[in-house]
């Protein structure tokens, strides 16, 4: 019975500690998952009294260009993912060599990652002026003979917030694939060395297919940060996503209905459709991993 | 014997075309790494040659990679222009309340989720990660009104409350809390160490490097945030650095300079941060995504 008691204590202390943890939780994470999907539904907005609208919202974004231009911009930023995960494990291939000043160029390869997206926005938005260093570059090595205003051509603009993305992105990504390389058994590589294998048979035989799980992991998680890409292009476009349009996004274009327009529940709708492809993607990223990458561990 | 002569030829032949590639290979890495690392903090140094100069230079064409005179006017200027120490300090209070929080709330929700296997205690942990995985639709709309029910409409605490508790970190630090061995706490027990005690002095300074990891990274995400500022607060005067920085580069377009400088300015102190806790940075981050 003692025993029973002392138990008894020790889960209150585990109440004791969990409640405020939880109170917080209950309020901030999980009200709004589960108010969040009536709150589509709805007409709420600063304006009118607030009603049960039905489809209306989804109806209402069917017929919206904006809506549909702003999916489609977010659906092609997807195109990041492959080009980042590209690079980023050329690069951890590159400082997985045991060479001198390797630290230092892990680190430096870092500082994207660390400063603010603001910061990064603001560089970039100078090196794509007109009197900027990429026009500059273009033209000393002439592939363009005029400027170009990068950020003011609707043709260019998004492509130019990608920049931003992937170069943000590298060094987190090269970061996980470094983790991967180290922990694969250098014995293998070893191995396909003396039996004759290059350089290139043995990145594209042992390497990468042992870094698969790793892969399959930082494709998930840059494919959901592509949809759910926001401050690059606020910063850079602000929330209408100029030039006309050209960046506007699903995230931007829920911010702006929202927190601009103050309408609430079309907004919640609009972030119900991007939550669903999220979901869509994952579900199918898994699927085919499934089949593919992850089958080497299992 | 022939077997072994074998082996020893290839293993000499393998030698020497590695002690080649000793060679080789760094003759190639060398200039492609430091190209990486130009793209990769290209940006950053533009910017910074781009503050140091004086105003007729900043448009020139064709650009002046290394500014000729160098002045630390705008640097100053910037000073003068926007009240940029309040909205340092500004910055500073938001990121330790907000790190500080964080660090709180979330050291005691894993403890128990870890080490006491109280009723209903797994239902609870998968119902708190499962969030990570559930689309968060209208998050930012519903705290949002929430903020505004609490009357935290224009506060650093409506501000700092809804990621004052993060799920993964819950996650990342209730797994370092599980792999300390039971006979620590098991000795601190017998020695009459009472529930908190043994929490606090026993269990908490053994998961150092996670809390580390986590107080890492929740700088890094208080320090960097944008949006969120944004919308909860209606007086600019309370900003932190980001929204007041794009603020300034809205209003302040026309002069290049003085939004390089201080930008620059507002990125030094997690560039140092960074490159003081660096390895803890990298391990940390390897480790999280590790699990």
């Amino acid at each position: 019975m003692a025993a029973s008691k002392e138990m008894r204590r020790r889960y209150r202390f585990a109440y004791l500690l969990l409640t405020p943890g939880v109170i917080l939780l209950l309020v901030f994470t999980f009200y709004p998952i589960i108010y969040g999907l009536p709150l589509a539904f709805t007409n709420y907005s600063a304006v009118d009294t607030t009603k049960w609208v039905g489809l209306k919202n989804f109806d209402k974004a069917f017929h919206d260009p904006d809506f549909w231009i702003s999916l489609k911009n977010s659906l092609l930023y997807v195109i990041v993912v492959p080009v980042i995960q590209l690079i980023s494990i050329l690069m951890a291939i590159m400082v997985n060599n045991k060479l001198r000043f390797v630290n230092f160029f892990r680190v430096a390869y870092f500082v994207p990652v660390v400063t603010s997206m603001v910061a990064a926005a603001i560089a970039w938005k100078w090196v794509f002026e007109e009197q900027g260093i990429l026009n500059y570059f273009l033209q000393t090595l002439g592939i363009i003979s005029n400027p170009i205003s990068f950020m003011a051509e609707p043709e260019l603009a998004l492509y130019g917030v990608m920049c931003v993305t992937v170069w943000k992105g590298l060094g987190y990504y090269m970061m996980i694939y470094l983790a991967g390389l180290q922990s694969i058994p250098s014995e293998l590589q070893e191995a396909a060395k003396i039996d004759g294998a290059g350089w290139l048979q043995v990145v594209w035989r042992i390497t990468i297919p042992l870094l698969m799980p790793f892969v399959l992991l930082c494709s998930l998680m840059s494919v959901m940060g592509a949809i759910r890409v926001f401050d690059e292009i606020f910063v850079m476009h602000g929330p209408k996503g100029d030039p006309v349009s050209s960046t506007l996004v699903t995230s931007v274009y829920t911010y702006k209905l929202a927190f601009q327009d103050f309408n609430f529940g079309y907004s919640a709708a609009v972030g119900l459709v991007v939550s669903l492809l999220i979901m869509i993607f994952t579900i199918l990223l898994f699927r085919y991993t499934r089949k593919g990458g992850l089958s080497y561990y299992e | 014997m022939n077997e072994a002569a074998l082996t020893a030829a290839s293993r000499r032949t393998a030698g020497k075309t590695r002690s080649a590639k000793k060679i080789i290979a760094p003759l190639l890495l060398y200039p492609l790494l430091l190209l990486t690392a130009l793209v990769c903090l290209g940006p950053f140094l533009w910017l910074l040659s781009t503050a140091l100069k004086t105003g007729d230079n900043v448009y020139a064409f064709p650009p002046q990679f290394i500014p000729n005179p160098i002045t630390f006017d705008n640097f100053i200027e910037v000073f003068n222009i926007m009240p940029l120490w309040h909205y340092i300090g500004n910055t500073v209070y938001m990121t330790a309340l907000g790190v500080g929080l964080n660090l709180l709330f979330c050291t005691i929700t894993a403890y128990p989720l870890a080490r006491i296997s109280f009723p209903g205690r797994n239902f609870l942990f998968y119902t708190i990660v499962s969030t990570m995985i559930l689309p968060n639709a209208a998050g930012m709309i519903v705290n949002f009104i929430l903020i505004n029910k609490f009357g935290l409409y224009n506060t650093m605490l409506g501000v700092v409350l809804p990621s004052a508790i993060s799920v993964f970190n819950i996650f990342l630090l209730r797994q370092a809390f599980i792999t300390i061995p039971n006979d620590m706490e098991h000795s601190a027990r017998v020695d009459g160490a009472g529930e908190f005690r043994i929490f606090l002095v026993i269990m908490l300074p053994m998961i150092r490097p996670a809390v580390a990891t986590v107080l890492i990274f929740d700088f890094m995400a208080f320090w960097n945030s944008l949006i969120w500022p944004v919308i909860v607060f209606d007086d600019q005067n309370k900003y932190p650095l980001g929204p007041a920085l794009q603020y300034l580069n809205g209003t302040l377009a026309y002069n290049f300079p003085y939004i390089a400088a201080g930008t620059i300015i507002s990125i030094l102190p997690i560039i140092v941060i960074f490159l003081i806790l660096q390895k803890q940075f990298i391990n940390g981050m390897v480790g999280a995504v590790k699990g």
